[in-house]
């Protein structure tokens, strides 16, 4: 085989390689949800879901941490919200290229890589000792609030960047203020980008473990949440709790509970990419 | 090179605007000074524009009268459309811009400090070279800047958005469903509504800067013969690089170069018996 | 009274973008004051050289090493899992896969993204390991080798999307000149396009390295809890993360010493994953001239 040959066959061999490197991650996604169809389908019904964790694997049901995840999603949806896109709106609209913008879009870059289980000490310390929340479903929130603020931030500013300059030359040209531009024209024009950042981060909080386990969100809770400063527990938690014990019934409920978690994720993640979609179309 | 406009639509008066009949008005339309004391819309006295250490404009001196429009001509780069801008202040969103020099519409100073940018963008609107309207529907475009004026009677609202479709010589074209979306119309009947949506705002001053450049020729012949027939109501100075546009519409011209002014005249002096040689140079295309 | 209005807008703005300082600023402050109090009592020589971690028994140790060892034994399996896959699949789709086949990929590759890595946990621990032990007879329970290869399989998005943004940066004209020498695809990516992107590749591995390292259930749930210095991947060990759930499902006092450790632990994680973001943010910045 000469070298034009040798080389042809490197590259179709690389070229399967490819092919089957990415494949592999969705054929092992498709494997393991299989298998966790395969032992927790049956678990889910009715029961399943409106009754309390108990003892008994069988009698265990995922309404107080199912309740719980929804408590806490809708309360870091309205902390996180208004805060973060109020932040992405003034780096993106106001701040002038200094020093002090650069280093703001420093720290927030590097927020977002900092590990989700330090925001859980953080939220220890300040959320739950020095403001005296306690172990609450509002203290679990503030502390995911922060955690995505970086995630909806970045989102914010580049649906903002995305909206042309020449609709805001208009619109000052037509004699409106930077507030009157940025309220009626950039923020509904940039609304579908914003939305999807928002309906992603939330998303990933949803599935959030580590920083509520620190700060505080109990394994076992015999109530769902009657206000903000209840105690509470999540979804994740109550897998992981049932993850960890040794009997059988507990990994099928698990994997029931799995099942129900990941419903939840793909739906948000579904509706993400529909508004990203429908936005994107917008402003063709 | 001939040219011609006759309009039917709505009654509006014929009229010819080519070259040659420019050049065959009576004499005394060929006079070059206006009237002492006319009084004059817009005023500017030794104007210079800079970007930091460049120079854009250098001295320019030019009295615009009311309802007339004039043309600013010149290549590429010759500053033109900075010194379009220094009348609704839009340069001042430009890091380094400074402005020299005294710039009065109806004898009021723009550039003192107590004047208001959202006052005066009432009084002296623009329309863009690229048609920007904004990804909502006619009615609520047209509406906008009543919108941001704290205007809120839906009667009135929607009565001056149709006064302004009609001078706009949109109306009939959209009356039909005014809350479609602007995006889906074609690109000369967008540019009518920005042209709209400026008058709505009920200015004096209209500023174009290059608005049928990006059109195609229909599209470009019926802005024309629209801006011809503002004048009646408006003081309109509008940035071209065609001349022949110039010519067809224009009461004024002035042409810049490199940031100066060459030459401000009665548009038929300009582009039949200009006074400098770099006008005539450029008025024949010997460059640009 | 628009100049005021305009003006409390703009300030309320600020305030929200600031938050994001206080945030640091916080965290900063919470690791540091408490790890403080920590360091009062145990000396930091210990801390960085004994090889045990024993805080919750009766003879206590606190060295930090084992849970050092601990996130760098799980951190190493899953990058050696990730690297490799992700790069060739960013080349793949850079390179070789037609417009449609990327697009379709694209979304399903951010789905392996979004799954919540509790779910990956489950994964680990009830279906990877009973699978290895079928090769690995004596692969314990909880071990790393599951643990990493499943965190591996998790970073794989992370990985080949910021390298293919790096790929994609690559201007087009550097690929037609290789090939129009009559180079292959693999010679063009390899020789060419790879090189050229370098920066941007090595700074998606560093970002991976660091999210490996933050990584907490899926060491938590199929690692084990067992705090041991080695680098045996077939038996329990306890990264630093794992350490500190430990601790937050149990009892323990707050103001105590053993309270303190979880931000002793807490303070080393973060300055590892700080300094490796820093370090990915330095090189992105001096390396970014290149094409623009």
């Amino acid at each position: 085989m000469n070298n034009i040959q040798k080389n042809r066959l490197k590259d179709q061999l690389f070229k399967f390689w490819g092919i089957g490197c990415t494949l592999i991650g969705l054929v092992l996604l498709v494997v393991f949800i299989g298998g966790i169809l395969i032992d927790g389908l049956s678990r889910i019904d009715w029961a399943f879901i409106t009754d309390l964790p108990s003892r008994k694997a069988e009698k265990s049901g995922i309404w107080t941490p199912l309740m719980g995840s929804i408590w806490i999603l809708v309360l870091t949806a309205i902390i996180s919200f208004p805060v973060s896109v109020a932040a992405g709106v003034y780096l993106e609209e106001y701040a002038k290229k200094n020093r002090l913008s650069a280093l703001l879009e420093i720290n927030i870059s590097n927020l977002a890589g900092v590990p989700s289980i330090i925001y859980g000490l953080l939220g220890l310390e300040v959320f739950v000792r020095i403001m005296n929340l306690g172990a609450s479903v509002l203290a679990g929130a503030l502390t995911l609030s922060l955690l995505i603020l970086p995630i909806i931030i970045v989102a914010t500013r580049e649906a903002i960047k995305a909206v042309p300059n020449s609709i805001r030359d208009a619109s000052y040209a037509l004699g409106a203020s930077k507030w009157q531009t940025i309220w009626n024209q950039v923020l509904p024009a940039s609304s579908g980008g914003i939305l999807t950042g928002v309906i992603l981060a939330l998303s990933r909080a949803v599935g959030e473990t580590a920083p509520l386990i620190v700060v505080g969100a109990l394994a076992y809770v015999p109530f769902a949440p009657q206000g903000p400063l209840d105690q509470f527990s999540v979804l994740p938690i109550q897998i992981f709790n049932w993850i960890s014990r040794p009997q059988q019934g507990f990994i099928d409920n698990a994997a029931a509970a799995i099942i129900i978690l990941l419903l939840i994720t793909f739906i948000m993640n579904g509706i993400a990419v529909y508004f990203r979609n429908k936005w994107q179309k917008k402003l063709q | 090179m001939e040219s011609r406009f006759i309009s039917e639509i709505n009654g509006k008066k014929n009229y010819n605007n080519t070259m040659s009949a420019i050049m065959l008005k009576k004499p005394e339309d060929a006079k070059i000074e206006a009237p002492i004391d006319e009084k004059y819309k817009l005023q500017t006295k030794d104007v210079n524009v800079f970007y930091g250490d460049f120079q854009a404009i250098k001295d320019v001196s030019i009295n615009i009268k009311p309802k007339s429009i004039t043309a600013f001509i010149g290549p590429s780069g010759c500053g033109k459309s900075t010194f379009l801008r220094l009348f609704n202040r839009m340069n001042d969103y430009i890091e380094d811009f400074k402005m020299e020099g005294k710039i009065k519409i109806d004898d009021i100073n723009i550039y003192k400090n107590k004047i208001q940018l959202e006052q005066l963008r009432k009084e002296v609107g623009m329309v863009f070279q690229k048609p920007n309207p904004f990804p909502k529907s006619i009615f609520e475009n047209v509406a906008y800047g009543l919108k941001i004026q704290g205007i809120s009677t839906k009667k009135l609202i929607a009565d001056r958005v149709e006064k302004a479709l009609i001078q706009a010589d949109l109306w009939n074209e959209v009356k039909g469903n005014l809350n479609k979306s602007a995006l889906s119309l074609s690109g000369g009947q967008q540019q009518r509504l920005c042209i709209a949506r400026t008058l709505a705002v009920e200015p004096s001053v209209i500023l174009m800067d290059e608005p049928t450049s990006a059109l195609d020729p229909i599209s470009t012949s019926k802005i024309e013969e629209l801006i011809y027939q503002l004048k009646q109501d408006y003081t309109i100075i509008i940035v071209t690089h065609n001349m022949q546009q110039a010519a067809r519409i224009s009461d004024y011209t002035a042409f810049f170069y490199m940031g100066e002014l060459i030459e401000f005249d009665k548009t038929k002096k300009i582009f039949t018996n200009p006074e400098k040689k770099r006008t005539e140079n450029y008025i024949t295309g010997r460059f640009g | 009274m628009r100049k005021i209005r305009e003006f409390v807008i703009e300030k309320s703005l600020l305030s929200s973008a600031l938050i994001t300082v206080a945030v640091t600023v916080g965290i900063i402050l919470v690791l540091t004051i408490e790890a403080f109090s920590f360091f009062k009592e145990v000396s930091i020589f210990d801390f960085f050289t004994d090889t045990e971690w024993t805080p919750l028994f009766t003879k206590k140790h606190y060295g930090i090493l084992p849970l050092l060892t601990g996130t760098l034994l799980t951190t190493f399996i899953a990058i050696s899992v990730a690297l490799p896959i992700g790069l060739s699949i960013s080349i793949y789709l850079s390179e070789y896969a037609p417009r449609s086949f990327r697009k379709t990929i694209k979304p399903l590759l951010e789905l392996l993204a979004a799954v919540p890595t509790v779910v990956y946990g489950f994964f680990a621990l009830v279906v990877v390991t009973p699978f290895l032990q079928q090769f690995i007879p004596n692969l314990s329970g909880f071990n790393s080798l599951s643990a990493g290869i499943v965190m591996g399989i998790m970073i794989i998005p992370f990985v080949s999307s910021l390298s293919e943004d790096a790929l994609f940066a690559v201007p087009k004209a550097l690929r037609e000149a290789s090939y129009g020498m009559g180079a292959t695809r693999l010679q063009t990516a390899f020789k060419v396009v790879v090189p050229a992107a370098s920066s941007g590749i090595i700074v998606s591995i560093i970002l991976a390295i660091s999210r490996a390292i933050g990584e907490t259930m899926i060491v938590a749930i199929a690692a084990g809890q067992q705090p041991r210095l080695t680098l045996d991947p077939t038996v329990p060990v306890e990264t630093i993360t794992a350490y500190i759930v430990q601790v937050s499902l149990g009892d323990v006092q707050h103001g105590s010493l053993e309270y303190r450790t979880i931000f002793a632990a807490g303070i080393t994680l973060f300055t590892l994953t700080f300094l490796l973001n820093t370090l990915s943010f330095q090189i992105r910045k001096k390396f970014r001239q290149k094409y623009e």
